[in-house]
């Protein structure tokens, strides 16, 4: 039976990342089809240059690529997070922009700390800022049954006006109409990846991304606190039935969310590439862009991870379209549509999980033992007619 | 006698589960024909079959020796098949007349004509003595009221063969009396009747034939009066049950829980739920809280629990500890186990799987936590010795999805966790719902071994034959309040469902 048990469990992990797939491909002829439609002689090129995405640049292009999933993981995994605990994280643009924020002013106005301590305390106080963001609509739903869609995206909103008024007070270069630069102490570390890899702009940040991946797979999968919290995400009633405080587990889902879209604020701003903030009525796209990283990675983090990656390649081979005589924004449009077929990777999902549930019990119906003759066949097949009830 | 409805070789599948296997069934005219199986059997797929909701695979529908095609309800309606559901299909704001025309009105140039059908619902409910007002709104009228709405619909339809979907479920004793009454004047009137139950004593009491089903097989048909009950137990279940519990006498222990002036409010509402009450259950005693469903009992236990909160000055005292403001997960720990109503909605996490529910209050107590971690082999241990003490039934073990349990199933896991825990205080509300007699016989029997190793326990109940079987104490809950302490050894049926009505009280020790 563990065998078994372990062989079903894979099975899932298979069934996610192929429907997964699925969805990719799918997009991706969706794509050609259009760049097709769009000018005939210059798809297949422009096709496969999005495909090359940020390779054949030298390491310049793997840089980029990396740089540009760094803050869209963690959004995804923001958002991920909040989507496993049964919450809708609309919020992660807010906690984004009040993380860089908070990393940008403390980068720039604290004096005299040495290297990594400046940048870790920007880092952490960016998470925090993220944190209290993420906070007020988890506590809002806890207590006061406010729906934390509706919460979150006032917060964003508070957060980008907050930002806006702040950022000419503090931290303007009026000439450049941006942030002025942090200090050097406040950069993100490199561990000599420049150096490595020339012209990569290419910083520990990855690694705070791997980190996190783990740390939140950790927390989710493996201890007491995440099974509360997606006890509570997955059926509030019977986890307060439990005896598990779904206030507060509430509370903190969202708080955790808000960390890590935060922590990716502060990974984008102090990092080597040169981003600044500026002062405009726009929300930041790493928020949003972090639902369809969530979305195509199964709300997993170690698929987060990747689907992150993916996102960005593809990003940054659209980059390029413009060579093609195509617009940028095509490749808006094909992220959109794998998003879309993602959907239906859900429901590919259920089609694999339901096929291969009912191949597992009906060889288990087939094997004849005396005790379960009567019952074991029986229950084996109301399997299937409960599965067909709820979908 | 002639046939009105024959349902030759139906077969009917979904996906690859054949729900009901070339069943062959046939409705006299005239006669009450009562259809028995547990639940899964195949009776609601059958009638649905017939009434037009599911398309068979095979087999043919013949109705007054002509083939029929029943494509949907309305099909069905005209050929004058009519079905009483078990969850009624009645708008609460309507009156009884409008709801009874409603989708059959008489109109004149688009105005609505309600004198003509007035008359006519007037003349059925004399007709079959049907007593209802149709000027009452249906959500002012009781349950039985409600039901006798049902069934005039169908007699306003003119239709000739009658579904009757577990009709009693929702009924008091007087009240099944009546019903049992109108189905015999109905079938007297010459209409044909389809008793769906898993109750043999209705069977035995009204139906002349009864068929039986069992996964998804017709065992066979035999006249009622002919039939011991026994028999069609043994057809229905396919093996012999033994549903008689004995209660061996045990001396009145300690006690456990101690509840004094007990209120609870519903949200928006000035009348409290449950108002002021006081009771005891001692170690070793099974009370049992009667009543019909709605009066009160589950905002009781939801107070007792800790899941809704209580009026002030309200008390509860578990083995001597005042729990009364404590939070659930206190409570728990202090010896309370609760066997929730809606097992769906409490008792489990569906899209956690089996062994993730068995531990859902003991997750982070050691073994299964050791520094903030879950053990998964712990818990992977503990797992599968519940599932093979207590006969857990599911495709892959500790690992299956409690979604894709059966209800049986599903509710032995909430049992076994909820047992195991060794709580001297065991909560239990309609523990045995919607399963079948072999699950209800084993449900049953474990309850009593817990009392009988001295734990105390509370078991809510709206099935009589529960309530008389399983307990040693009787309070009748009636709006509220309680109007009767029985014992079950000197009271009837038929008195206690006098109590429960409300038609009668017998003031408090």
């Amino acid at each position: 039976m563990r065998s078994n048990s372990k062989k079903v469990q894979w099975q899932q992990v298979s069934t996610g990342f192929l429907s997964s797939l699925m969805a990719i491909i799918a997009g991706l002829v969706f794509g050609l089809i259009i760049l097709v439609i769009v000018n005939p002689n210059q798809a297949i090129p422009g096709f496969l240059r999005i495909l090359t995405g940020g390779f054949g640049n030298s390491w310049q292009g793997f840089g980029k690529v990396i740089n540009y999933a760094v803050p869209i993981i963690m959004t995804g995994l923001s958002v991920g997070f909040a989507f496993r605990t049964g919450l809708f994280n609309i919020g992660a643009s807010g906690q984004f922009m009040v993380g860089a924020y908070t990393a940008i002013y403390i980068g720039y106005s604290v004096k005299g700390l040495p290297a990594p301590w400046h940048w870790l305390l920007a880092f952490i106080c960016a998470s925090l800022a993220g944190a209290i963001w993420g906070a007020v609509p988890g506590l809002l739903k806890a207590y006061r049954n406010v729906n934390e869609v509706i919460s979150s995206i006032m917060m964003n909103y508070i957060g980008l006006y907050l930002v806006n008024f702040l950022i000419p007070m503090t931290v303007y270069d009026k000439i450049k109409n941006q942030t002025k630069s942090v200090l050097k102490t406040a950069r993100t570390p490199t561990l000599g990846l420049n150096k490595l890899l020339p012209k990569s702009n290419l910083d520990i940040a990855i690694f705070v991304v791997l980190l996190a991946v783990i740390v939140l797979y950790i927390i989710t999968k493996k201890t007491t606190f995440g099974f509360e919290l997606r006890a509570c995400g997955l059926n509030r009633e019977a986890a307060r039935y439990a005896g598990i405080n779904e206030k507060k587990s509430i509370t903190y889902s969202m708080l955790i969310a808000g960390i890590f879209s935060g922590m990716g604020g502060a990974l984008l701003y102090l990092s080597h590439t040169g981003t600044y903030m500026q002062v405009k009525d726009e929300l930041l796209m790493q928020g949003f862009n972090g639902i369809p990283v969530a979305l195509l990675g199964l709300s997993h983090p170690i698929g987060i991870f990747f689907s992150g990656l993916f996102i960005s390649h593809i990003t940054i081979g659209g980059n390029y379209m413009q060579a093609y005589d195509f617009p940028v924004e095509i490749i808006d449009m094909i992220i959109a549509a794998i998003i879309y077929f993602g959907a239906f990777a859900l429901l590919f999902r259920q089609f694999f999980t339901r096929r291969l549930t009912r191949r597992a019990s009906l060889a288990l119906a087939d094997e004849p033992s005396p005790a379960t003759q009567g019952g074991g066949v029986d229950e084996s097949k109301t399997v299937h007619v409960d599965k067909e009830d709820h979908v | 006698m002639e046939n009105v409805i024959e349902m030759l070789g139906i077969t009917k599948r979904f996906g690859s589960f054949t729900a009901i296997d070339q069943v062959d069934f046939a409705l006299r005219k005239g006669e009450i024909h009562a259809l028995l199986g547990e639940n899964g059997a195949g009776k609601s797929t059958l009638m649905s079959v017939l009434f037009g909701l599911y398309t068979p695979e095979e087999g043919e529908i013949r109705i007054q020796g002509k083939t029929a095609r029943i494509r949907n309800p309305n099909d069905a309606n005209a050929i004058g098949i009519g079905m009483v559901h078990q969850h009624f299909k009645l708008v609460h704001n309507f009156t009884v007349l409008e709801s009874i025309v409603l989708g059959q009105e008489t109109t004149r140039f688009k105005i609505l004509q309600m004198k003509e059908a007035r008359e006519k619902i007037v003349k059925l409910s004399e007709q079959y003595g049907l007593a209802v007002d149709p000027d009452a709104y249906i959500s002012d009228i009781t349950v039985g009221q409600q039901q006798r709405v049902e069934i005039l619909k169908m007699l306003y339809r003119d239709n000739e063969m009658l579904i009757f979907d577990e009709p009693t479920a929702v009924l008091t004793p007087q009240e099944i009396d009546e019903l049992m009454e109108i189905m015999r004047r109905l079938a007297a009137e010459g209409k044909s009747i389809i008793f769906i139950t898993h109750k043999l004593k209705e069977i035995k009491a009204v139906s002349d034939r009864c068929s039986v089903l069992r996964k998804g097989k017709m065992i066979g048909t035999v006249e009622t009066k002919d039939t011991e009950p026994e028999t069609m137990s043994e057809m229905m279940v396919g093996r012999k049950v033994d549903m008689d519990i004995e209660l061996k006498p045990m001396p009145q222990g300690e006690t456990i829980l101690k509840v004094s002036n007990f209120s609870v409010t519903r949200e928006h509402q000035h009348k409290p739920a449950v108002s002021n009450v006081n009771f005891e259950v001692h170690a070793g005693e099974i009370l049992c809280i009667a009543g019909i469903d709605g009066n009160g009992q589950s905002e009781l236990v939801y107070g007792l629990t800790g899941l809704m909160p209580t009026m002030p000055g309200s008390k509860v005292e578990l083995k001597g500890k005042d729990i009364s403001k404590s939070p659930i997960r206190e409570r728990c720990l202090s010896g309370m186990s609760h066997i929730p109503e809606d097992r769906h909605r409490y008792g489990l996490v569906l899209d956690y799987n089996l062994e993730q529910n068995l531990v859902l209050q003991t997750y982070f107590q050691a073994p299964f936590q050791k520094h903030g971690f879950i053990q998964f082999p712990e818990i992977r241990q503990y797992a599968e010795r519940l599932i093979e003490n207590y006969d857990i039934r599911s495709s892959a073990g500790a690992t299956s999805s409690a979604r894709g349990m059966s209800g049986g199933n599903q509710q032995k896991a909430i049992i076994a966790r909820e047992l195991d825990r060794g709580s001297d205080l065991v909560i239990a509300v309609q523990p045995v719902r919607g399963l079948d007699v072999g699950a209800i016989e084993y449900i049953h029997r474990r309850i009593v071994e817990q009392r009988d190793a001295g734990k105390a326990i509370l078991l809510v109940s709206f099935e009589l034959d529960e309530v008389m079987n399983l307990s040693d104490r009787i309070l009748v809950m009636y709006e509220g309040e309680f109007v009767a302490e029985l014992d079950p050894k000197q009271v009837d049926v038929r008195e206690l469902g006098l109590y429960m009505a409300g038609q009668k009280r017998k003031p408090l020790a």
